[in-house]
C-alpha cells in the first residue's frame, strides 16, 4: 500500500486541509483518517493544486535523443510539477502511425514519472499535404485526440478544413501552429523597431493573426473543436476574443516566456531567445497577459524545446529556435500573473491543470482535490524564491533563456496517482 | 576601443578621432615608402564566410602597410550549408595567436557574438554582418564626405570636424543593406542631415515614421525636396527584384525609372554635390555610367579612402591598447 499524508496544505491557496492519499486517490482530507504506516509530509505555507498538465512538450524522442529523451523530459516535467504531458509530433520518424505513438505512450509508462500523451500529426510527415491516418491513431493505445503539425503550421486552408471536420470522428482536436510561411520566409525574430535596429529579418505579428483568423472562420463554419498553439500576439487575443464571443469552439495557449520577455532580450543575439513565435514587444506581452486573467486565453503550456548545446552555441542566424520551460513554467506564471494580482492560485489550478486536460481529454487529470479522485497533485511552494542556473535542469538540454532571473516560487512535490514523482530535498526527510 | 562592431555606439569623439586618425594615414599613403612599422609582429586574421574580394583585399592592403602579419582564412558555409561552425573557427583563431579579427558573415550579430562570446579574446573588427552593419563603409563614406565637402578636397582643413549641416541622401535597398544601416547613425552622430530614399518594400520596419531622418519614395522627389550635398547610390541585388514571387519590386527598369542616378537627375543637383557608391555598381541599373564616370564621382577614391580608414580603426584597436598597456 502506498500512502502519503500532505498536512495543513493550502488547497487553491484558499483552504487548509490535510491530503489523505492511498493506493493512487485522494483517500480523505483529514489525518485522522490516514493509515498509521503514511509518510507525512508537512504542507505548512505550500498550495496544492491538481497536477499540472502541458499541453505542449517537445520530448523529442524517437530522433533526437541527444536533446532529450521521454525519460530526462518526464523528469524535468515532475520537477516542474507536472503531472502530464502532450509530447508533440515533430520527431524522427513523425508520430504520424499508430506505431510511433504507441511507442511514445508505452515508453511514457514504463519510466512512469508523468503521463506522457502523444500528439499525432495532422499531415503525414508533417508535410502539409496529406491527412495522416489520425484515425488509427486515436484508436491505438495511446489513444491520441490531440493533433497537430507543431512546429509547421496546417497552411493549406482546405486541408486544415478536412482536419478539423475528421477528428470531429473521435472528438479530436486540432491544435494549430499558427505561422504562414510565405509571411515568414527567412524570419528570424519579431518584426518591429528591434528587428530593423539588427538586421534581422522580421516575423510579423499579421503572420500569425492570419492564421488564427482564418482558422476560427473555419472551424465556426464546419462546428469544429480549435486549438491555437503559442499565442504571442496582441492582435491574435482579440480575434480569440472576438471569436469565443461569436460560440466559436476555439480555445487558446500562451507559453511562460511570452509572459515574462520582449524582443528587447535579442539584442546581444544571444540565440537562447530564439523562439517560434519570436518574443514580441511589451505591448504583447501586457495584452497575452490580459487575455490570460480574462479567460481569453485558455492555458498556459510550455512548449519545452530542448536543443543541444552546438545548436545554440553559435551566431543567431545559424541557431534553433526554442528553449525549455518545464520547470520555470510555475514560477513564471506566478512571477507575472499571481504575484500581480492577475490571478488566483484557484485560476493556475484552472489554466495550468484542468483547462489543459480537458481540452486534451485527459482522463483522470485536472479533477478537483476531492475525496475519490486521483491522487494527482502539486505542491507549490510560492515563498522559495530561487534563480534559474539553467545548467541545474533535469533536462537533457539547457537552453533556458531565464538563466540568473530569480523566480518567487517553485514546485515543492509531484504526486502522480498517489506516487511522489519529485520531492524537494526538505520534504524527503518526511517521517514515515 | 576593445571591438569595432558597429556604428550606433560609436560616439561622436571616437567617430572623428578615427577620422582625423585616417587622415594622418592617407598622408602616409602619399610618400615613397608608404609601410609603417606601427604594428609589426601583430597578427590580424581575416576570417570571411562570404566572399568580398573587395573588402578582404582591402583590409589585408591595410594591415599590411602597417607591417601586420595578416592570414586570410575564408570559411565557406551558410544558414543552409553549414561549414565549420564560427565557434569552432574562433578556437582555432585563438589557439593560432590572433592579435585581431576581421569579420564577414552572412549572419547579422555573428561579429558581436564573436566579441561577447569566450570563444576567442583579440579585437574583433566587424567586416560587415548580414544585413545589420559595415562600419569601416561608413567611415570610409563618412571620410570621403568630410574630406570634399567639409575640408574643400584636403584633409588638413576638416581634421577635428564632422559633418554638421551636411545633406546626406542614401538611394536604394535600406532593408537589406548593411551600408545603410551602418550609415544612417554614423551620419546622424556626426550632425548631417539623412535623406533616405527607397521603394516602401525595402524600407526597414517602422523607418518612414522616423522623425530624425526624411524618407522618400522617389528619387526626384527627394531632389525636389532636399538640398543635397552628397547622394549614396546602393548596390541593387537583382535576384531581390523579381524573384519567385516575392520580388521586392517589378522590374529593373521600373527600378532604373523612379531609382535610378542617370544624366538627367544628376543635373538637377547642386554643383559641389558629390556622388558615392560602396560598389560593385550595377551601370545602367542604379546609377548611369554618366553619373558614375562624372567629375563630381568620388567612388574610386573611396576605395584608397578605405584603406586609409582600416588602417586607422587597426592602428586604434591594436596600438592603443600596447600604449595603455
Amino acid at each position: 500500500m502506498s500512502a502519503f499524508v500532505i498536512e495543513n496544505a493550502s488547497l487553491y491557496g484558499d483552504t487548509t486541509a490535510d491530503l489523505v492519499m492511498v493506493d493512487g486517490e485522494i483517500a480523505s482530507l483529514s489525518r485522522a483518517d490516514a493509515p498509521a504506516e503514511a509518510t507525512v509530509i508537512d504542507g505548512s505555507g505550500l498550495v496544492a493544486l491538481p497536477g499540472l498538465v502541458d499541453l505542449h512538450t517537445h520530448l523529442r524522442e524517437p530522433g533526437r535523443e541527444d536533446a532529450e529523451t521521454i525519460e530526462s523530459g518526464s523528469r524535468s516535467a515532475a520537477k516542474g510539477g507536472f503531472v502530464a504531458v502532450h509530447a508533440m509530433a515533430n520527431t524522427t520518424p513523425t508520430a504520424d502511425t499508430a506505431g510511433v505513438v504507441e511507442q511514445v505512450w508505452s515508453r511514457g509508462r514504463e519510466i512512469g514519472l508523468v503521463d506522457v500523451f502523444p500528439v499525432g500529426a495532422v499531415t503525414v510527415g508533417l508535410g502539409g499535404t496529406q491527412l495522416s491516418e489520425m484515425g488509427a491513431m486515436a484508436n491505438s493505445r495511446a489513444q491520441v485526440r490531440v493533433f497537430s503539425d507543431d512546429g509547421k503550421c496546417v497552411h493549406d486552408p482546405l486541408l486544415m478544413r478536412r482536419a478539423l471536420e475528421y477528428v470531429k470522428t473521435f472528438g479530436g482536436v486540432v491544435a494549430q501552429h499558427s505561422q504562414d510561411p510565405r509571411l515568414t520566409e527567412g524570419s528570424q525574430m519579431n518584426e518591429g523597431l528591434v528587428s530593423s535596429e539588427l538586421g534581422l529579418a522580421g516575423w510579423p505579428s499579421v503572420a500569425e493573426e492570419s492564421i488564427i483568423a482564418r482558422d476560427v472562420l473555419l472551424a465556426g463554419h464546419v462546428g469544429s473543436r480549435l486549438h491555437v498553439c503559442h499565442l504571442s500576439t496582441a492582435g491574435s487575443v482579440e480575434i480569440i476574443r472576438w471569436a469565443k464571443a461569436k460560440g466559436i469552439d476555439v480555445t487558446a495557449e500562451v507559453m511562460p516566456h511570452h509572459l515574462l520577455l520582449t524582443d528587447d532580450s535579442v539584442r546581444g543575439y544571444d540565440p537562447r531567445f530564439k523562439v517560434n513565435p519570436p518574443l514580441r514587444t511589451q505591448e504583447d506581452v501586457d495584452a497575452v497577459r490580459a487575455g490570460l486573467a480574462d479567460g481569453t486565453i485558455d492555458i498556459v503550456a510550455t512548449d519545452h524545446a530542448p536543443h543541444p548545446d552546438e545548436d545554440k552555441d553559435c551566431e543567431w542566424g545559424a541557431a534553433a529556435m526554442g528553449m525549455i520551460g518545464l520547470e520555470t513554467a510555475l514560477g513564471i506564471v506566478q512571477k507575472t500573473m499571481v504575484d500581480s494580482g492577475a490571478l488566483s492560485w484557484r485560476d493556475v489550478a484552472r489554466v495550468m491543470s484542468e483547462t489543459p486536460a480537458r481540452i486534451g481529454l485527459d482522463h483522470g487529470h485536472g479533477r478537483p482535490l476531492a475525496v475519490g479522485e486521483p491522487a494527482n497533485v502539486t505542491l507549490v511552494d510560492p515563498n522559495a524564491a530561487w534563480t534559474v542556473e539553467p545548467s541545474h535542469t533535469a533536462s537533457r538540454s539547457n537552453n533556458s533563456p531565464f538563466g540568473g532571473i530569480e523566480l518567487p516560487g517553485r514546485a515543492a512535490a509531484t504526486f502522480l496517482r498517489g506516487v511522489p514523482t519529485h520531492l524537494i530535498p526538505a520534504l524527503e526527510g518526511a517521517s514515515a | 576601443m576593445k571591438h569595432l562592431l558597429g556604428t550606433d555606439t560609436l560616439s561622436r569623439e571616437d567617430a572623428v578621432l578615427i577620422l582625423d586618425t585616417a587622415a594622418q594615414m592617407a598622408a602616409t599613403q602619399e610618400r615613397e615608402m608608404r609601410k609603417l612599422p606601427t604594428l609589426r609582429g601583430r597578427t590580424v586574421v581575416n576570417l570571411f564566410f562570404e566572399d568580398s574580394t573587395r573588402t578582404r583585399i582591402s583590409f589585408e592592403a591595410a594591415a599590411k602597410r602597417l607591417s601586420a602579419d595578416v592570414i586570410n582564412f575564408s570559411a565557406k558555409g551558410s544558414s543552409l550549408s553549414k561549414g565549420e561552425s564560427l565557434k569552432d573557427t574562433a578556437l582555432t583563431l585563438q589557439a593560432m595567436g590572433a592579435d585581431a579579427v576581421v569579420v564577414r558573415h552572412w549572419a547579422s550579430g555573428a561579429a558581436q557574438r564573436l566579441a561577447e562570446s569566450d570563444w576567442m579574446a583579440g579585437h574583433v573588427l566587424n567586416a560587415g554582418d548580414g544585413t545589420h552593419q559595415h562600419p569601416t563603409q561608413a567611415l570610409l563614406d563618412a571620410f570621403t564626405i568630410r574630406r570634399h565637402l567639409v575640408g574643400g578636397g584636403t584633409d588638413a582643413e576638416a581634421t577635428g570636424k564632422a559633418l554638421e549641416g551636411l545633406t546626406v541622401a542614401i538611394v536604394g535597398d535600406i532593408l537589406h543593406s548593411r551600408v545603410a544601416g551602418s550609415n544612417i547613425p554614423l551620419l546622424k552622430t556626426l550632425g548631417a542631415n539623412v535623406v533616405v530614399v527607397a521603394p516602401p518594400t525595402l524600407l526597414p520596419y517602422g523607418m518612414a515614421a522616423r522623425t530624425d531622418i526624411a524618407v522618400h519614395y522617389t528619387l526626384d522627389e527627394a531632389i525636389e525636396a532636399h538640398d543635397i550635398d552628397a547622394i549614396m547610390m546602393l548596390r541593387v541585388q537583382r535576384e531581390r527584384m523579381t524573384g519567385g514571387g516575392s520580388g521586392f519590386f517589378p522590374s529593373p527598369e521600373e527600378y532604373t525609372r523612379l531609382f535610378g542616378l542617370d544624366a538627367e537627375r544628376f543635373a538637377r543637383l547642386a554643383d559641389h554635390a558629390i556622388v558615392l557608391h560602396p560598389g560593385p555598381m550595377n551601370r545602367g541599373l542604379e546609377i548611369s555610367a554618366e553619373a558614375a564616370d562624372h567629375p563630381r564621382s568620388v567612388i574610386v577614391e573611396q576605395v584608397s579612402n578605405g584603406v586609409a580608414v582600416r588602417m586607422a580603426a587597426l592602428y586604434l584597436l591594436l596600438a592603443g591598447e600596447e600604449a595603455s598597456a
